[in-house]
C-alpha cells in the first residue's frame, strides 16, 4: 500500500539528511536587545525629526481662507428659504465679502466644503450605476438595481444619470469678485476644467456614443434625477463639451467624499493675467453665491475654502506634527532603552541563573 | 433475475440483518451451492472480502463532503453569513462576494479529503485484486482468483509467503502436525513466527484435504476486534463438537511462513475480518491549545456581538439625531424610509457580515496545513530514526503536536521502554544454591564498552573460558565464528527484520558458571546410563524446564525462516535451488564479513581462516545435502544454526542459558518438544498441554510425558510471588526440611536478585499421576470446547492442576537500560517534568532501575509507601504529607531541599486512589519529583494517569511499549508507543510511536517545544490579525452613520485575507525556530515555558487583542487625521489604510519571527510583491467590473502621490513601536530564559558546549553516571519502621551483595 518506495536496502526509511529536512537551514536570527536596535532608534527618531522640520516649514508657506456661509450674513435669508421644499424652484442669491492678509502665492484652489452630509453611507454610496456613467447605452435605457429608488420615475422612464449620489448633486454655484484698492470690482477668472482625474474625465466618465446626434438627443427618453433643475445635457451653459456624463462638476461630486466634512474642488485660479499672475493678490473680495443646496435636514454647513497647495496636499498640520512626536516619543524610548543598556545589560548577556 | 416482490426483499433484508448480528453464526461451505443465484446462498448475509475504506463515492461525493464539512460549527457559522448576505434588507456586500471566502476554503478542504480518498481507493484496488486460491467444485481444484471474490463459506489455499486475504479457520496444513506458521508483522508489527493449528479431527483425509467432502457447520461468534481472541465450534455431521480458538484462525494480513500451503475455511470477509476491525484509522483528538482556542473563539465572537451592538445602537442614534430626511438617506424603492428602531436592527446583522472575519476563517484551515508541516518535520528529522529497526517516529494523532510541548507529568513503563526488554541471563540458583555467573557478568560488562575496545577484550576473552566448558568439541569454532559474525553484522547494518533481536551475542551467548557446570557433568555421568537418579536430578530437571517450558518456536538461524524440523515430511516441500543460492548467498556474506574484520584485527586471521574453511566445508556439505540432513533427524543439526524466536524475550534468553548447558532445544511441534541433552542424547517429549501465561496467573506450564520415565511432567514458570504460594503443602507434611529451606534460600536469592534489578523467575517440576491427569484432561478438553466463559474455564484448569509445586529454583535475568535512559530522564526531570514510572516488577527491582535510570537519586528524599490496610495507609499518608509539608515550608531548607520521591507498590497505590484518599495522595504526588509505582496492574496504570490528569488538570504523555501499557497510553493526553520487542500494540494505541526511549527527549524538548511555540504564536497572531483589520473597518462606522460601509474594496479585503496575509503565519507556524536544538537539548529547563499556561494563554490573547485595538487605532487615525477636511474619497482613503494595515500586520509578524531564513524572506517580500502587483492590475483593469464599488486607478494616483508614503510610514512605525520597544525593554532588562537560550545560539559551537556544561554543572546535575548496580541508599525520611514492612533491612550486608559490590570493582578494574 502507500506510496512506492523510492529507496531499498537497509535504510530505506532514514529521512534525508538536508538542512532543510533537519530544519537546519542558515537563518538570521536578530536579537531584540538594546544594543542592537538602539542605533536604530536613534536613527529613526533622528529621521522623523528631520522630515517634520521639513513638512512643517513647507506646510507654514500655504494659504488658506475658509468661509462658512451657510447662515452668513444675507445668505440667511437663503437658507430659511430652502427651509422649505416648495421653494426649490426659486433662485436665490447672497454675497459673502472677506478679506485675505497675505498674498496667496501660486495655484490658488477653489473648493465648495460640506458638512455632516454623509456621501460614505453604503446605500448611497452604492446608489449609482458606473455601467451607464461610462456611457453604455443599455444602462443609459436601463439602468442598474443599484439605482433605486433613482432608477426610473414614473412609467419606468429611466433616470441619467441614476442614483442618489447624482441625485443629491450640489448645485450651488459661485463667482468671486476681487475689490481692488482702487474700489474696481475685477472678477476672479476660476477654471472650471481639470478638477478631475484624468482616468475619471477619459475612462470612467463617458459621455454614450453620439453618431452625430447631439447630447439632448441622446439623453432623450430620459430624465433628470428628481432633484434637478436642468437636465445633464445642459449642467454647464457656458461650455457644451462639458456636458452630459463628463460634466466635471457631475465627476467630481461622483467621487464620493470619505468623510461627513469634506470638500470637494469648484475651480483654480487662472493666473493668465494681472492680478493673478502671481496668485490672489492681498485684498477685499466677495464671492457671489447661489444659493440651491439645502442643509438643514442634516444639520449642515456650507462653505469655500480658498487655499495653496503643497507637494503633500493642502494646508495640513496634523502630518508635520506627527512626525516631529513621533520623533520625540522614538527618542525618548531611545533614552529609556539607553538607560536600561546601561543599568541592566551593557555586555549584552546578563544571563545570571 | 427473477422479480421478487418487494415483501420478500424486505424480509431478506431482515433476515440478513438479523444473521449478520446474531451472537452466533452458522456458516456452512459453500460449495454444494457453487453456481446458484444468490438468494439460494446460504452465507449470503455475511458481507464479501472486497474491502472499501473509501469514504466518498465520485457521484455522491459532494453532498457527502459538504455534510462533513458541516459538521464544524466554524463552516455552519460562515454559510450562514453568506446566506445572511442574501438577504437585501441586511446584506453587506454584493451577496455573491459573501460567498468567497467559504467556498474557497470549503473547496480547499473538500479537494484535501478527495485525494485523500483517492488514495485510499487505490489502495483498496490493489488489495482487492490481489491473487489467491479458491477452491472450485466444478473445476475440481483451486483456482486463482481475487481477493475481492473470497465469500464467506469459501475454501482458500495460501501457500507460503503468502498473504492471508480474509480470516480462516485452518483446516489443513501441509504439515503432517496440521501446523501453519504465520508472521503477523502487517497487522502488529510482530516478526516472530507465531504457530496455529488445523482444527483437529475435521480433516481426516490426509494427506490431501478434500474441500468437497467438508460437511460440517462452522459456528462463530460475532466478529469482534479482539485480534487474541476467537470462539468457535464445527460441528460433524454426527454432531460431534470440536472446538476452535484463536489458535486455528488465519487473520487476513498476515503472511504464511514455513509452511508449503494451508487450506482455510472463510469465516469472516471484508469488513468483518479483525485486522479490518481493529483498522481504525488515525486518531482523532484535540489538543489543549485547540481547546482553549475554542474558548478564545467564543470570546472573539462576544467582541463581535458587542461591536455589532454598538454599531446597530450607534446607527440607531445617528438616524434619531437627524433633523430631517436628507439626501443622502436612501429610501427602499418605494420611497419608504424604515424606522430608526428597525433599521438599526437590520444594521445589527449587516455589520456582522461586514464585521464576520473577526472569527478567524482561515484559522482552522491553516492550523491543519501547519500540523501537516510540522509533523513533517517530525518524522524527517534524523535523530529520531532508528537504524537498527529502520524505523522514523511516527505521528500517528495528527492534531496533537503542540500537546510535546507542554507535558508536565511523564508516565512511562519499565520494561521494553527504560529497558532494552532485550533479556539477558544473569544468574539462577537451584536447589538453594546460588551460582553467580561471574564470567558471563564480566562478558556482559565487557560488552558494555565503547566498540573499539571491546572487539580487542572480546578476542581475548573468547579463547580462556571457552575450552572449559564447552561439551561439544566441534561446537567451539562455529559458535565463536557465528559469534562474531552475527555481531558483526548488528553492528554494521541493521538489517531489520529476520534476526534482529536474538542475533547479537549479548542475548544469546551465556557462559556457563564453573561450579554448576561441574555439578550438571556430575549429574550427567553420575549414576551411570539410564539411571533413574540421573533423570531425577534437580539440575538437570532444572534446564530441561528451562528448555521445555516455553512456547519458543525455532528455526533456521540464516536460512529464510526455516523451521527446524525433524520430521520427514516437511522438508520435501523447499525448493532445493532456492535452499542452494541462500546457503551460497550465506557463505558470500561470511566471506565478507571475514575479510572486513581482517582489516581490524591483525593477530587472528590464521585461525580465522581456518575457521573459514572449515565453515565452507560444512556449507558444501549442506548444500548438496539439506534434506536429507533433516531427514536423517537430529545429530547434524548445528544448535548454533538454531534461531530461537519467542513472544517473551525472556523466555529466548532462558532457553539460550540452558543451551549452553547443553540442553538445546532443537524443535518444537504443538505435540513434541525435542530436546538434546549435553551427553548429545536427544529427548522427544510429547506436549500434552500448554497452559499459556495470563497475567493474573502470572505464570505460565507445560505439561510433558517424560520419554523415558513416562511420568507426566508439569513444568511450570512464573513470577516468584505467584509461584512460592502453590508450593503450599510440601512444607509442612512429607517434604523434609532441607527442601523448606531450599525455599527459604531461593526466596533470600530472589530478593537479591530482585534488589540487583534482574527480573526474577521461579521454576518448579510436578510429576501427575495418571489418573489425575486422565480427570483433569477431560476437563481441560470440556473447557476448550465450552462457548461461553471459555477463558475463565480455561484458567480454572489451569489453576487445579498449578498446585503442590516442587522448587527447582530462580533465574535472574537482566533487562539491560536502553541508551541514554538515564541522561533521558534526566533531561525530562531537568524540563520540569515529573517523570513516573509504573511497572508490574517487584518494588526491589523497580527501586534499583530506579537508581539506575536516575529516576531517584542518592540525595533524593525517598518516601516508601507500602502498607497492608487502609488504615496503616492513611496514616502513611497523612503522616508523609506533613512531613513532606514542613519540609517544603522550612525556610532552611530551601536550597538544601532534596527532590522528593515516592515509592509505592501496586497494593498501597489502590488504597491511596480510593475516592477519600485520592486527594491526599494527589497532593503528595504533586510534591515528589519522581514517582516509582510497583506491581501495578494495567488498569492502575490507567488508573493513576487519570488521576493525576483530572486531578492537577495538568498534561499527562505515557510512554509504554507493550499491551499492558494500551490503558495507560490511551488515558493520557499524549500517549507514546515504543515499537520495541513486545509487538505493536502500544504502538496501535499511541498517538506518536518512538522506537528507543531516548527519542523522547528531542520529541518533546525539542520538537514538541517548537511545535508548540510555533502554533501558539500562530494562534496569537491570528487573532490578532483579524482583530486588527477587521477593527479599520470598525472604526471607519464612527464616520459613516454606522451604516457598514468598507472603505477598503471587497475584492482587496477578501485577497488581503485570503492571499497577502495567509502565507506569511502558516510559514511561522513551521519554521520559525526561536532556540536551536542543541540549545533545547543542553538546557532542558527551556521547556518549561510551554508548561502550564504556555505562552498561549488569557494573558497573551488579551495582550494581543489590545495591541490589535491599538494598532488599529493608530493604522485609523493616522490617516484620517491626515486627511481629514480635505477631497479623499472614500476608496483614495482606504487604499493607504490598506497598505498601512498590510505593512503593520506583516512587520508584526517580522518581529514575531526568531529566524529567519531563505524561506521567510521569499515569502515575506513576495507577500507585499504579492499585494502590490494584483492591488495595481486589480485597479488598473477594472473600470466597472464591480458594481457599486469602483477601484480604478485609484492605487495607481495613490502611488503617485507623496502623502501615501508619508502616511503608510508614519502609521507603521507608530503602530508597532510599543511593541517593538517593549520586546526590546524586555530583553534587556529581563530577558527570559528562551532569549538567553537563543543568546547561546549565537555563540560558536564550542564555547556554547562549553558554557552548557559549567552551567549544568553548577545545577548540580553533573555528568550522568554510568549505569552501576549499586546499593540503593535507604530512605532518609524518618517514618516509625513499622510503617515499612518492606524496609530495607532484609537485604543489607549479606555476602550476596557485597558479592555485587566486589564485581563492580572488578569490573572497574577490568575496564
Amino acid at each position: 500500500m502507500g506510496r512506492a518506495k523510492e529507496k531499498s536496502g537497509p535504510l530505506a526509511r532514514r529521512p534525508d539528511n538536508s538542512a532543510f529536512k533537519q530544519q537546519r537551514l542558515p537563518a538570521w536570527s536578530p536579537m531584540l536587545t538594546a544594543n542592537t536596535v538602539l542605533p536604530f532608534f536613534y536613527l529613526l527618531s533622528v529621521v522623523c525629526m528631520l522630515l517634520g522640520v521639513w513638512l512643517l516649514l513647507t506646510v507654514q508657506s500655504t494659504q488658506e481662507k475658509k468661509l462658512n456661509y451657510t447662515k452668513h450674513g444675507d445668505c440667511n435669508l437663503c437658507f430659511e428659504m430652502r427651509q422649505n421644499v416648495s421653494n426649490a424652484g426659486q433662485t436665490c442669491s447672497c454675497k459673502v465679502e472677506f478679506s485675505i492678509d497675505r498674498t496667496f502665492k501660486g495655484d490658488v484652489f477653489f473648493y465648495y466644503g460640506l458638512k455632516n452630509f454623509h456621501q460614505n453611507l453604503r446605500r448611497y454610496m452604492d446608489s449609482r450605476d458606473d455601467e451607464q456613467t461610462v456611457g453604455r447605452i443599455k444602462n443609459l435605457k436601463s439602468p442598474s438595481v443599484y439605482c433605486e429608488p433613482f432608477q426610473t420615475v414614473e412609467n419606468e422612464v429611466p433616470i441619467a444619470p441614476c442614483g442618489a449620489v447624482a441625485n443629491s448633486m450640489f448645485n450651488d454655484s459661485f463667482t468671486l469678485t476681487y475689490h481692488t484698492a482702487k474700489g474696481r470690482d475685477v472678477p476672479v477668472p476660476l477654471l472650471r476644467k481639470g478638477l478631475t482625474w484624468y482616468t475619471d474625465k477619459n475612462i470612467k466618465f463617458r459621455n454614450p456614443k453620439t453618431d452625430n446626434l447631439t447630447l439632448a438627443q441622446v439623453f432623450e427618453g430620459t430624465r433628470p434625477p428628481p432633484f434637478w433643475q436642468k437636465p445633464v445635457y445642459e449642467l454647464d451653459p457656458h461650455d457644451p463639451i462639458n456636458n452630459g456624463f463628463i460634466n466635471e462638476d457631475l465627476i467630481v461630486w461622483m467621487r464620493e467624499a470619505a468623510f461627513p466634512n469634506f470638500k470637494k474642488l469648484y475651480g483654480i485660479l487662472n493666473r493668465a493675467d494681472a492680478p493673478f499672475t502671481n496668485g490672489l493678490p492681498k485684498g477685499n473680495y466677495s464671492i457671489d453665491i447661489s444659493y440651491n443646496f439645502p442643509v438643514q435636514y442634516f444639520h449642515g454647513e456650507k462653505e469655500v475654502v480658498l487655499t495653496t497647495l503643497t507637494w503633500f496636499g493642502g494646508q495640513n498640520h496634523f502630518l508635520p506634527i506627527a512626525y516631529l512626536v513621533t520623533s520625540s516619543l522614538i527618542l525618548l524610548m531611545a533614552v529609556v532603552l539607553t538607560v536600561a543598556w546601561w543599568k541592566f545589560g551593557k555586555d549584552g548577556k546578563n544571563m545570571k541563573d | 433475475m427473477t422479480w421478487k416482490s418487494p415483501l420478500a426483499l424486505v424480509r431478506e433484508a431482515l433476515e440478513g440483518q438479523r444473521a449478520r448480528e446474531s451472537e452466533l453464526r452458522k456458516l456452512v461451505s459453500n460449495l454444494p451451492y457453487e453456481g446458484l443465484e444468490k438468494g439460494k446462498q446460504p452465507n449470503r448475509f455475511f458481507p464479501s472480502n472486497a474491502v472499501k475504506t473509501t469514504k466518498y463515492s465520485p457521484l455522491l461525493f459532494l453532498p457527502k463532503n459538504l455534510y462533513e464539512q458541516f459538521h464544524r460549527l466554524a463552516n455552519l457559522y460562515f454559510v450562514g453569513l453568506a446566506i445572511l448576505n442574501f438577504i437585501p434588507v441586511v446584506n453587506a456586500f454584493q451577496p455573491e462576494v459573501g460567498l468567497i471566502p467559504i467556498c474557497v476554503i470549503m473547496c480547499l478542504t473538500a479537494l484535501k479529503d478527495a485525494w485523500e480518498d483517492f488514495r485510499r481507493y487505490q489502495s483498496d484496488k490493489k488489495i482487492n485484486n490481489m491473487p489467491c486460491f479458491i477452491y472450485s467444485r466444478r473445476e475440481k481444484q483451486y483456482v486463482e482468483k481475487r481477493w475481492k471474490d473470497v465469500r464467506v463459506g469459501d475454501f482458500v489455499k495460501v501457500v507460503c509467503n503468502e498473504i492471508v486475504p480474509a480470516d480462516l479457520l485452518l483446516l489443513y496444513s501441509s504439515d503432517p502436525n496440521g501446523v501453519c506458521h504465520i508472521e503477523t508483522a502487517n497487522l502488529d508489527g510482530e516478526t516472530n513466527l507465531k504457530q496455529r493449528t488445523a482444527v483437529s479431527g475435521v480433516c481426516t483425509s490426509n494427506p490431501g484435504f478434500e474441500p468437497e467432502s467438508f460437511n460440517c457447520a462452522v459456528v462463530c461468534e460475532r466478529p469482534n476486534n479482539n485480534l487474541n481472541h476467537f470462539k468457535c465450534l464445527v460441528e460433524k455431521p454426527d454432531k460431534d463438537r470440536v472446538g476452535a480458538s484463536i489458535e486455528s484462525l488465519l487473520l487476513r494480513g498476515c503472511t504464511v511462513r514455513n509452511t508449503n500451503h494451508a487450506v482455510g475455511f472463510v469465516v469472516y470477509a471484508g469488513h468483518e475480518t479483525k485486522s479490518m476491525l481493529n483498522n481504525n484509522g488515525s486518531r482523532s483528538k484535540r489538543s489543549k491549545l485547540e481547546r482553549k482556542l475554542n474558548v478564545d473563539v467564543f470570546f472573539c465572537l462576544i467582541l463581535l456581538f458587542t461591536m455589532c451592538l454598538i454599531g446597530a445602537l450607534g446607527h440607531y442614534l445617528w438616524l434619531e439625531s437627524l433633523p430631517g430626511v436628507p439626501p443622502f438617506l436612501v429610501p427602499d424603492s418605494n420611497g419608504h424610509l424604515d424606522e430608526p428602531s428597525l433599521a438599526s436592527f437590520y444594521m445589527f446583522f449587516t455589520m456582522i457580515i461586514l464585521l464576520q472575519i473577526l472569527i478567524p476563517i482561515s484559522l482552522y484551515v491553516s492550523i491543519e496545513l501547519v500540523k501537516v508541516g510540522q509533523i513533517f518535520f517530525i518524522t524527517n528529522d534524523i535523530d529520531l530514526y532508528d537504524e537498527e529497526t529502520d524505523s522514523r517516529v511516527q505521528c500517528r494523532a495528527l492534531n496533537i503536536t503542540e500537546d510535546l510541548g507542554q507535558i508536565e507529568y511523564v508516565f512511562s513503563d519499565k520494561t521494553g521502554t527504560l529497558t532494552e526488554n532485550k533479556m539477558v541471563f544473569r544468574r539462577c540458583s537451584i536447589m538453594g544454591t546460588e551460582y553467580p555467573h561471574k564470567e558471563n557478568a564480566i562478558r556482559l560488562a565487557v560488552l558494555d564498552e565503547p566498540e573499539t575496545e571491546e572487539e580487542v577484550i572480546f578476542n581475548q576473552h573468547q579463547q580462556l573460558p571457552r575450552t572449559r566448558w564447552s561439551l561439544e568439541a566441534e561446537g567451539i569454532s562455529p559458535s565463536d565464528t557465528h559469534w562474531q559474525g552475527s555481531r558483526r553484522k548488528s553492528k554494521v547494518a541493521a538489517n531489520g527484520q529476520s534476526d534482529a533481536a536474538f542475533s547479537s551475542p549479548l542475548e544469546t551467548e551465556v557462559i556457563p558458571d564453573q561450579k554448576l557446570l561441574q555439578q550438571i557433568t556430575r549429574a550427567e555421568s553420575g549414576g551411570g546410563h539410564r539411571d533413574s537418579s540421573r533423570d531425577k536430578d534437580p539440575h538437570l530437571d532444572f534446564f530441561l524446564a528451562l528448555a521445555i517450558c516455553n512456547t519458543v518456536v525455532v528455526s533456521m538461524a540464516n536460512a529464510h525462516r526455516q523451521r527446524a524440523c525433524t520430521s520427514p515430511h516437511s522438508s520435501q516441500t523447499n525448493n532445493p535451488l532456492e535452499a542452494f543460492s541462500s546457503l551460497l548467498k550465506r557463505a558470500g556474506s561470511f566471506i565478507q564479513r571475514k575479510s572486513k574484520r581482517n582489516h581490524t584485527i591483525l593477530e587472528v586471521p590464521v585461525t580465522d581462516a581456518a575457521k573459514t574453511d572449515s565453515r565452507e566445508d560444512r556449507n558444501g556439505v549442506q548444500t548438496c545435502s539439506l534434506h536429507p540432513l533433516s531427514q536423517s533427524g537430529g545429530p547434524t543439526l548445528e544448535p548454533e544454526d538454531l534461531c530461537y524466536e519467542a513472544e517473551s524475550p525472556d523466555e529466548a534468553a532462558l532457553v539460550y542459558a540452558a543451551r549452553a548447558y547443553g540442553f538445546i532445544l532443537l524443535a518444537r511441534t504443538p505435540d513434541s518438544v525435542t530436546v538434546r541433552l549435553p551427553s548429545g542424547e536427544e529427548l522427544v517429549f510429547e506436549v500434552l498441554d500448554t497452559l499459556t501465561f495470563d497475567s493474573n496467573r502470572k505464570r505460565m506450564s507445560v505439561l510433558v510425558r517424560h520419554p523415558v520415565t513416562k511420568e507426566y511432567v508439569l513444568y511450570t514458570k512464573g513470577a516468584d510471588y505467584s509461584i512460592m504460594e502453590l508450593l503450599g503443602t510440601p512444607y509442612a507434611e512429607h517434604i523434609s526440611g532441607v527442601e523448606k529451606n531450599i525455599a527459604a534460600d531461593t526466596q533470600h536469592h530472589l530478593d537479591c536478585y530482585a534488589k540487583e534489578g534482574l527480573r526474577t523467575l521461579c521454576i518448579t517440576k510436578k510429576v501427575v499421576s495418571e489418573s489425575t491427569y486422565r480427570s483433569w484432561s477431560g476437563e481441560r478438553k470440556r473447557a476448550k470446547a465450552a462457548m461461553e466463559c471459555r477463558e475463565e474455564q480455561i484458567m480454572e484448569t489451569a489453576v487445579q492442576l498449578e498446585t503442590n509445586l516442587t522448587l527447582l529454583g530462580a533465574t535472574g535475568i537482566e533487562d539491560r537500560l536502553q541508551e541514554n535512559v538515564p541522561e533521558s530522564i534526566m533531561a525530562l526531570r531537568e524540563a520540569g517534568m515529573h517523570v513516573w514510572v509504573l511497572t508490574g516488577d517487584k518494588p526491589e527491582t523497580a527501586v534499583n532501575i530506579g537508581y539506575a535510570c536516575r529516576l531517584l537519586e542518592e540525595e533524593d528524599l525517598v518516601i516508601n509507601m507500602s502498607c497492608k490496610n487502609k488504615l496503616t495507609c492513611t496514616s502513611i499518608l497523612d503522616c508523609t504529607l506533613e512531613e513532606v509539608r514542613r519540609y517544603g515550608e522550612d525556610p532552611s531548607n530551601v536550597d538544601t531541599t532534596p527532590n522528593i520521591s515516592l515509592v509505592i507498590d501496586g497494593n498501597t497505590l489502590t488504597m491511596a486512589m480510593s475516592p477519600d484518599l485520592q486527594e491526599r495522595f494527589v497532593d503528595l504526588a504533586k510534591r515528589c519529583r519522581s514517582v516509582l509505582c510497583c506491581r501495578v496492574t494495567p488498569l492502575q496504570k490507567s488508573g493513576v494517569v487519570k488521576l493525576v490528569r483530572e486531578k492537577l488538570k495538568v498534561m499527562t504523555l505515557a510512554v509504554g511499549d507493550g499491551a499492558n501499557d494500551v490503558n495507560m497510553i490511551q488515558a493520557a493526553d499524549v500517549g507514546i508507543g515504543i515499537s520495541g520487542q513486545e509487538g505493536m500494540q502500544a504502538v496501535m494505541a499511541s498517538d506518536f510511536a518512538i522506537s528507543r526511549f531516548k527519542h523522547l527527549t528531542k520529541l518533546l524538548l525539542v520538537h514538541g517545544h517548537w511545535c508548540y511555540t510555533r502554533l501558539a504564536n500562530m494562534v496569537i497572531y491570528f487573532f490578532y490579525k483579524n482583530v486588527a483589520y477587521v477593527n479599520l473597518l470598525f472604526w471607519y462606522q464612527f464616520f459613516c452613520g454606522f451604516t457598514a460601509t468598507a472603505m477598503i474594496d471587497y475584492w482587496l479585503m477578501i485577497f488581503f485575507n485570503l492571499f497577502f496575509t495567509s502565507t506569511p503565519p502558516i510559514l511561522f507556524g513551521i519554521f520559525d525556530k526561536d532556540v536551536s536544538a542543541e540549545v533545547l537539548l543542553g538546557v532542558p529547563e527551556l521547556y518549561r515555558t510551554g508548561q502550564g499556561k504556555g505562552e498561549y494563554n488569557f494573558l497573551t490573547f488579551w495582550i494581543s487583542i489590545l495591541d490589535a485595538f491599538y494598532q488599529s487605532l493608530v493604522c485609523f487615525f493616522i490617516p484620517y487625521l491626515a486627511y481629514r477636511d480635505s477631497d479623499v474619497d472614500i476608496f483614495t482613503f482606504g487604499t493607504p489604510l490598506n497598505t498601512v494595515a498590510l505593512f503593520t500586520i506583516l512587520l508584526h509578524l517580522a518581529i514575531e519571527i526568531k529566524s529567519w531564513t531563505l524561506v521567510h524572506w521569499i515569502i515575506m517580500l513576495g507577500s507585499v510583491a504579492l499585494y502590490f502587483v494584483v492591488t495595481l492590475a486589480y485597479s488598473a483593469v477594472c473600470v466597472t467590473c464591480n458594481p457599486p464599488s469602483n477601484p480604478y486607478w485609484i492605487f495607481q494616483s495613490q502611488m503617485a502621490d507623496p502623502m501615501f508614503y508619508l502616511i503608510c510610514t508614519l502609521s507603521t512605525v507608530v503602530a508597532l513601536l510599543p511593541r517593538y520597544t517593549f520586546y526590546v525593554l524586555k530583553n534587556s532588562v529581563a530577558p527570559s530564559p528562551l532569549l538567553q537560550g537563543r543568546q547561546l545560539d549565537r555563540m560558536d559551537p564550542s564555547t556554547r558546549d562549553q558554557w552548557i556544561k559549567e552551567w549544568r554543572g553548577f545545577r548540580g546535575g553533573g555528568p550522568v553516571k554510568r549505569y552501576e548496580l549499586s546499593d540503593p541508599p535507604t530512605p532518609t525520611l524518618e517514618t516509625p519502621a513499622d510503617f515499612f514492612p518492606d524496609s530495607d533491612a532484609d537485604f543489607m550486608g549479606d555476602d550476596l551483595s557485597l558479592n555485587v559490590i566486589t564485581q563492580n570493582r572488578q569490573r572497574v578494574v577490568a575496564t
